[in-house]
């Protein structure tokens, strides 16, 4: 039977069996929200939600948080021109945290493409260096297959966003639908399983370590590894570090998890990671925010393991001395194995030793912040929002002080809690993110912690919450300033405070309010607790922004500058 | 150092774009491009010529095989291969010149494949630093025009580049 494209699409996305789609309806892709009406009509037990957002960027942000949440595939549906370049900030932020989206844009018709012709843009040139891969569809006939191998890309190897663009016209035409079972790409077949010699060579080094360290990232969540790391970690009894995108993926309230390395990581974390002698990357790029200074990094001898499905992530910046490309998940459980058949213990003696250091460090209480009863401490919000959800939320965030708070003290010991962009460094993620993992969990609660001028970044987005009655609880950490913007200012610019300061704030809560939504502002620190337990009891079922007032003076602890060593940590104000 | 990157590429619109674009990201250098379609008309081959440290050069062809279009990458100058350029030089060959600059031809085995009452059109294949012999053996004013292709490379022997 022949369907038009725009019914290709929409069956399409049935096959793959997508429940959500996140989009903003616009002329270039009129047939396909067409299609999709009639379709769901027909055939409400197959239904494809369609999530009208209020902006494209929070489009993509929120099948990226959908994404995150579930580990399935994020849809985002787009017109052309001002639709997709609206979305390229979503696309960004997805790209850089290997997140696996299918962006469906439209785009003019095919006769007119190149004419300038009105709401036309070259989507796939526009957005070629933030995705996996682009596709513009030109044959009516092209359309399944192409659609089919977007989604392929998209969730298997690195994963990442892949863009398809779609002429009106071709959304128009009729074609066979035949959607592949399967697709073959000669020129994409990511490596799965490890090299054997490679990791027989890890597993010994790894015995044979007198100080050894673990650090892993994004990747192990992204690879669905955690029960594999767990075993490993509880095998082996080493220190673990895991990035801020890694959380959750092994327990964060496990006495071997030394918290987060890197530019507001941990003093223990920094000080075990550039001491060790032997060190298993799993899923991790030594990113700049987590080695720091790079030289610096590489004073230390050690011999470094890296396990990766990215070839070209792999001595990136660090040079390794054994690399293990392929599925994190697949070569963790080989590595296990080849433990096992070595059947050796690690170095007793060694470790006590080295477990000791690190208990030392960590004695520093490198954490530890200055309580006050009448101004609230940020930090001080976070741990009760840990308490009241007893650590069980999914928990998104912007970017700013407060994502590193939420980092720091919510404890997350399940992967896939904690959603924060930690790539590219979107503010404004939080709240769609929330959106995504509300929709995908709606009975798990989901809190987005927020600041002042994050939230302002894509604050539109309290109208879908209200139009698709979405409980999500907001948490503004609201301390007046560009926090992060002032806490570098004072720090390396002499207190020149050049635009950091948010003048005219709206009433947060009135604003909540004005959108049907429960809005309170919180200025006493002993206020915290009961409204973040209102939010979760009495307001289970609403959408609830709590203002919170905290201090504005507060930083966050412990840092290494940018540039620095990891050793060379600032562990608080006292030491300015 | 100079590394000769060989790729094997789908044929499809922006495959080029999105080769050029992974070097101006990422910052590396193209010292010329090259690339045509080949006898499977599904696929192009390209010749990169490229400066860097291994460091770099691993990254490079690390990247290139990330790209989805990307079939194959090969450094050819890894080990024995020939490499190739064409230029065709316009000249002022008026007088006395039109012989000297006829006996020069011959002798860099280039060809004469134009010819006016006042200029030729030299043809000449060869390694660069052979073109830049000729070029340099010609008064700089007579030189008209000069236009050359980037650099073509093959491995010598069995070695092949397949998809």
């Amino acid at each position: 039977m022949q369907l038009t494209g725009a019914e290709i699409v929409i069956r399409s996305l049935q096959e793959e069996g997508v429940r959500f789609v996140f989009g903003y309806p616009g002329g270039a892709v009129l047939h396909i929200y067409d299609a999709l009406f009639q379709i769901n009509q027909a055939e409400p037990e197959r239904e494809i939600r369609h999530v009208l957002v209020r902006h494209e960027q929070a489009a993509v942000h929120a099948a990226d948080g959908y994404a995150r949440a579930t580990g399935e595939v994020g849809v985002a549906l787009v017109t052309s021109g001002p639709g997709a370049t609206n979305a390229v900030t979503g696309i960004a932020t997805a790209y850089m945290d290997s997140i696996p989206v299918v962006i469906l844009s439209g785009q003019v018709p095919t006769p007119v493409i190149g004419e300038d012709a009105f709401q036309e843009v070259d989507t796939v040139g526009i957005t070629r260096p933030c995705v996996k891969h682009n596709f513009l569809v030109k044959d009516v006939n092209q359309l399944a297959e192409t659609i089919k191998k977007a989604f392929h890309i998209a969730r298997t190897g690195r994963p990442g966003p892949v863009l398809v663009d779609i002429p009106k016209d071709i959304t128009a035409q009729l074609a066979e639908f035949h959607y592949p079972k399967t697709v073959a790409m000669r020129s994409y077949n990511p490596v799965v399983k490890g090299h054997p010699g490679q990791i027989r060579k890890a597993a010994h080094a790894l015995l044979a370590a007198k100080r050894p360290m673990i650090y892993t990232g994004g990747g192990v969540v992204l690879g669905n590894a955690a029960p594999e790391l767990r075993a490993l970690v509880k095998k082996l009894g080493y220190p673990i570090t895991q990035t801020l995108m890694g959380l959750g993926a092994f327990p964060g309230s496990d006495k071997q998890f030394l918290g987060m390395p890197g530019m507001h990581g941990t003093y223990e974390a920094n000080m075990a990671l550039h001491h060790c002698d032997v060190l298993l990357a799993v899923g991790a790029r030594f990113d700049d925010r987590v080695v720091g200074n790079v030289p610096h990094f590489l004073q230390e001898p050690r011999t470094i393991i890296h396990i990766d499905v990215d070839p070209s992530s792999i001595s990136k910046r660090v040079p390794v001395d054994i690399p293990i490309v392929g599925d994190v998940k697949v070569v963790l459980s080989d590595l296990l194995a080849a433990l096992e058949a070595l059947d050796r213990r690690p170095d007793e003696a060694a470790l006590t030793a080295w477990w000791q250091q690190i208990e030392a460090w960590r004695a520093r209480n490198c954490l530890a912040y200055t309580p006050s009863d009448t101004v609230i401490k940020p930090q001080f919000v976070i741990e009760k929002l840990w308490e009241v959800t007893k650590g069980e939320a999914i928990v998104t965030s912007d970017v700013g002080q407060h994502q590193m708070w939420a980092a720091q003290y919510y404890r997350f010991d399940e992967p896939r809690r904690w959603l924060n962009s930690g790539g590219l460094g979107t503010m404004g993620v939080g709240l769609p993110y929330a959106m995504g993992a509300k929709l995908a969990f709606p009975e798990m609660p989901v809190v987005c912690v927020t600041g002042e001028a994050s939230i302002q970044m894509c604050i539109q987005e309290l109208s879908t919450c209200k139009q698709f009655r979405l409980p999500i609880k907001i948490v503004n950490l609201n301390n007046r300033y560009l926090g992060m913007v002032r806490q570098w200012q004072e720090l390396f610019y002499s207190g020149r405070y050049s635009e950091s300061y948010m003048d005219s704030l709206p009433d947060f809560a009135a604003l909540a309010r004005s959108y049907g939504h429960v809005g309170i502002r919180v200025d006493r620190p002993e206020a915290v607790a009961p409204a973040l337990e209102a939010a979760f009891t009495t307001h289970k079922d609403e959408l609830v922004f709590l203002d919170i007032q905290v201090d504005p003076r507060e930083n966050v602890y412990p840092m290494i500058q940018g540039g620095k060593g990891l050793t060379e940590m600032i562990l608080g104000s006292e030491e300015l | 150092m100079r590394h000769v990157i060989a790729l094997l590429v789908e044929n499809e619109s922006g495959a080029l774009s999105r080769i050029a674009g992974l070097f101006s990201a990422r910052g590396y250098n193209i010292e010329s491009l090259t690339v045509a379609p080949t006898e499977d008309e599904s696929l192009s081959r390209m010749t990169i010529v490229t400066t860097g440290s291994d460091d770099v050069i691993e990254q490079i062809t690390k990247q290139l095989n990330k790209l989805i279009d990307t079939v194959k990458v090969v450094d050819l100058s890894e080990s024995a291969h020939i490499e190739r350029e064409l230029m065709m030089v316009k000249v002022r060959a008026v007088g006395s010149d039109r012989e000297e600059l006829k006996r020069l031809a011959d002798i860099f085995r280039a060809r004469i494949i134009d010819v006016t009452d006042t200029t030729y059109v030299i043809e000449l294949t060869g390694n660069q630093q052979k073109l830049n012999a000729f070029l340099a053996a010609i008064s700089p004013s007579l030189i008209l025009e000069t236009v050359r292709s980037g650099v073509c490379g093959i491995a010598r022997g069995e070695r092949m580049l397949k998809a």
